[in-house]
């Protein structure tokens, strides 16, 4: 594969402040790779030092072989999918499409050609002449990568482009765009914050914390084998306990000792245990290789989620069948659903469920609902 | 049942609200364009007649250059006269305020703070008073005469002149062009100046195809803003211009001042209806190119 765009050593601050740390990422061409990360982890930073709007303090941009670390946004061959989508509101949709073709004096019979052809590659005919002020949060997204995509670019930049569309709509544009990308074969890469936006539509996942990169990896990899703990825990949902290799396909975490399918380990080297909530089976309390206590239980269609407390370590379980609060369970982990991973700074901040904040959730709707409750009381002693 | 009693409520409120401004331009704009149109429209009896309207285009007089003498319809040249003047001033005001505006508005919000207050600062003082001082720095013995003599650049005669007009006109209404057009740019979404950089425009280009069409809005109010007072200022041009420059102002305070209230009204009805017509114009003219 060919690379298409390199990031070598790059840093960048703010105010003194290191939003991206010695950042080095090779994306090649045609790959869908989202950059994926909490806010303030600077992955808009990277994407806006790849379009040209910041510039690297240290380090090297390459596109296609050369250095572009000065080449202005307008003379680089990358579009751009804005947040809020940026259209202009003085022109209408087929005129914020054909833009780009305008300011390269494209014949007039072409750019209606490839305007016309982009407008129904994002199933928009008929809208040509519509403001975009008057267009739905969906269409104003298609109308956003109809005008990048016109110019043809060999990198489409997405900045969170899903963010502000409804659940229902993100869904579908998430096919979408996954469509379009193979269809025209151009490289994109898409900042989200959104796991699984990130885990359902990449070719590659770069997670990233901290201004930096955490791993590179398929989404399946980010998932399975998460390299530390920040990793597991921001990717999905994960218990993550304290541990020790005992030695190659051995290791003992909550007073148990387990098998394992991970190796290479120092020997008594202490490691951070991820088992994945849906990996773990109940079983009657005297079959199980933990023991404990349930805690809570909340029900969410597909499964139960429920948190048990083993030796004051709450763990989180997602099954189909049913079990009490106060139940005394037993856990059952097979070898393949153990990950081990080397200890690191995030290690101890996260995969305990403790603190697990769907029940303050709760808490705080019920409340609202008795605030409604009252509401609607006293609107009909109103009425009376 | 309760949201529609909330509403009348907040209707209730509303037109309570909006009394006392309703009151206010009832008796102050209303009622007084209504007098200046009754006053246009009859003679000193009170009778209707269209002499005061029709003595604005036909009225003559004798203007003597050297030797050679000509008739002159007397208003229309004032009306042309001050017109030309306004335009100048606006032009003057537009073409040094909208870069100035941009800059501002692309300046960090503290200083953009710094720059407008400097520019309203000025209006702060009393518009005679800025026209005075003025006069002491262009008079031929006066303050620009005596920097240029002591750099030893020879002195210029420009009190008098149109150009001091121009100057004293461009000085008191450049802020009325530069804060609507800089409100408007403030307000201008700085990712679509991304957008059309991304999108393959240098930074002529961005200025061209987004930044000005999108502040038209600012510019047509403060076009309108400008030349709107400075076709009608009096002070201005007798003060600066040494009273040789009759503008349209002057020319209703006089016939004002000399009791003609019925000629005074006449023009400034003329006047005003040329205006609106412009502004209409001009209007109709963003519009469309807005749709384009």
């Amino acid at each position: 594969m060919k690379k298409i765009v390199e990031l070598k050593n790059v840093s960048k601050s703010f105010d003194g402040e290191l939003v991206l740390d010695h950042i080095n990422l090779d994306i090649y061409d045609n790959e869908f790779l989202t950059l994926l990360g909490p806010s303030g982890c600077g992955k808009t930073t990277t994407l806006r030092i790849i379009g040209g709007f910041e510039s690297a303090d240290e380090g090297d941009v390459i596109f296609m072989g050369e250095r572009i670390n000065d080449v202005p946004p307008h003379k680089r061959n990358v579009n751009t999918v804005f947040q809020r989508y940026a259209l202009f509101p003085h022109l209408n949709v087929y005129e914020n499409v054909a833009f780009s073709l305008r300011e390269k004096k494209v014949p007039k019979d072409e750019i209606h050609r490839r305007v016309t052809e982009m407008i129904n590659l994002v199933a928009l005919s008929g809208f040509e002449k519509r403001s975009v002020t008057s267009l739905s949060g969906g269409q104003q997204q298609r109308v956003a990568i109809a005008r990048a995509l016109v110019n043809r670019p060999k990198v489409l930049l997405l900045d969170e482009p899903l963010a502000a569309l409804d659940l229902k709509l993100r869904k579908d544009m998430q096919q979408e765009l996954k469509n379009i990308q193979k269809a025209t074969g151009i490289t994109f890469i898409f900042v989200t914050h959104d796991q699984e936006e990130a885990l359902s539509m990449s070719d590659t996942v770069v997670v990233m914390s901290n201004g930096r990169i955490q791993q590179i990896g398929t989404p399946i990899d980010i998932y399975n084998e998460p390299v530390n703990a920040f990793v597991a825990d921001f990717i999905g949902e994960s218990n993550i306990v304290d541990g020790v290799m005992l030695r190659d396909r051995k290791v003992s975490f909550s007073g148990h000792v387990f098998d394992c399918v991970d190796s290479g380990f120092g020997p008594k080297e202490p490691v951070d245990v991820v088992v994945r909530p849906e990996d773990v089976d109940i079983v009657p309390e005297e079959k199980g290789m933990l023991k404990g206590v349930v805690t809570s239980v909340t029900f969410l269609g597909v499964h139960y989620e429920i948190i048990v407390d083993i030796n004051g370590f709450k763990w989180m379980i997602q099954t189909t069948d049913f079990v009490d609060v106060d139940e005394h369970i037993g856990l059952y982990i097979e070898p393949e659903a153990i990950h081990i991973m080397k200890k690191s700074e995030y290690s101890g901040m996260f995969g305990d469920y403790s603190s697990f904040s769907m029940e303050l959730d709760e808490i705080g709707e019920l409340e609202q609902i008795e605030e409604l409750a009252e509401e609607a009381a006293a609107e009909s002693e109103n009425e009376t | 049942m309760r949201k529609d009693s909330n509403k009348s409520g907040l209707g209730l409120i509303r037109s309570l609200a909006l009394a006392p401004y309703s009151v206010w331009a009832l008796l102050f704009i209303v009622v007084p364009l209504i007098f200046v149109a009754y006053y246009a429209f009859t003679d000193n009896n009170y009778q209707f007649t269209t002499e005061n309207l029709t003595r604005f285009f036909t009225a003559t007089s004798q203007v003597s250059s050297g030797e050679a003498t000509r008739e002159v319809r007397t208003y229309l040249l004032i009306f042309v006269r001050s017109l030309k003047l306004a335009v100048i001033s606006t032009a003057i005001c537009l073409l040094m305020g909208y870069p100035f505006a941009l800059m501002i508005s692309r300046a960090s919000a503290k200083t953009q703070g710094v720059l407008i207050t400097l520019i309203m600062i000025p209006m702060w003082m009393n518009f005679l008073i800025r026209t005075y001082a003025w006069m002491t720095i262009l008079q031929d013995t006066g303050i620009l005469n005596g920097l240029l003599g002591a750099l030893h650049l020879g002195k210029i005669h420009i009190i008098g002149t149109e150009s001091a007009v121009v100057i004293g006109m461009v000085y008191d209404y450049f802020p009325y062009m530069i804060l609507p057009i800089y409100s408007v740019m403030a307000k201008m979404d700085v990712k679509l100046i991304e957008a059309a950089r991304d999108l393959g425009c240098s930074g002529a280009g961005v200025l061209r195809r987004v930044i000005w069409p999108l502040s038209l809005p600012g510019v047509i109010s403060g076009v309108e803003m400008v030349l709107i007072p400075s076709i009608s200022t009096f002070y201005i041009s007798q003060k600066l211009g040494n009273g040789k420059f009759y503008l349209i102002g002057d020319a209703i305070e006089s016939q004002y001042v000399a009791n003609n209230l019925h000629f005074a009204a006449a023009i400034a009805f003329i006047l005003m209806l040329v205006l609106l017509v412009g502004m209409a114009l001009l209007q109709r003219m963003a519009n469309k190119r807005a749709m384009a």
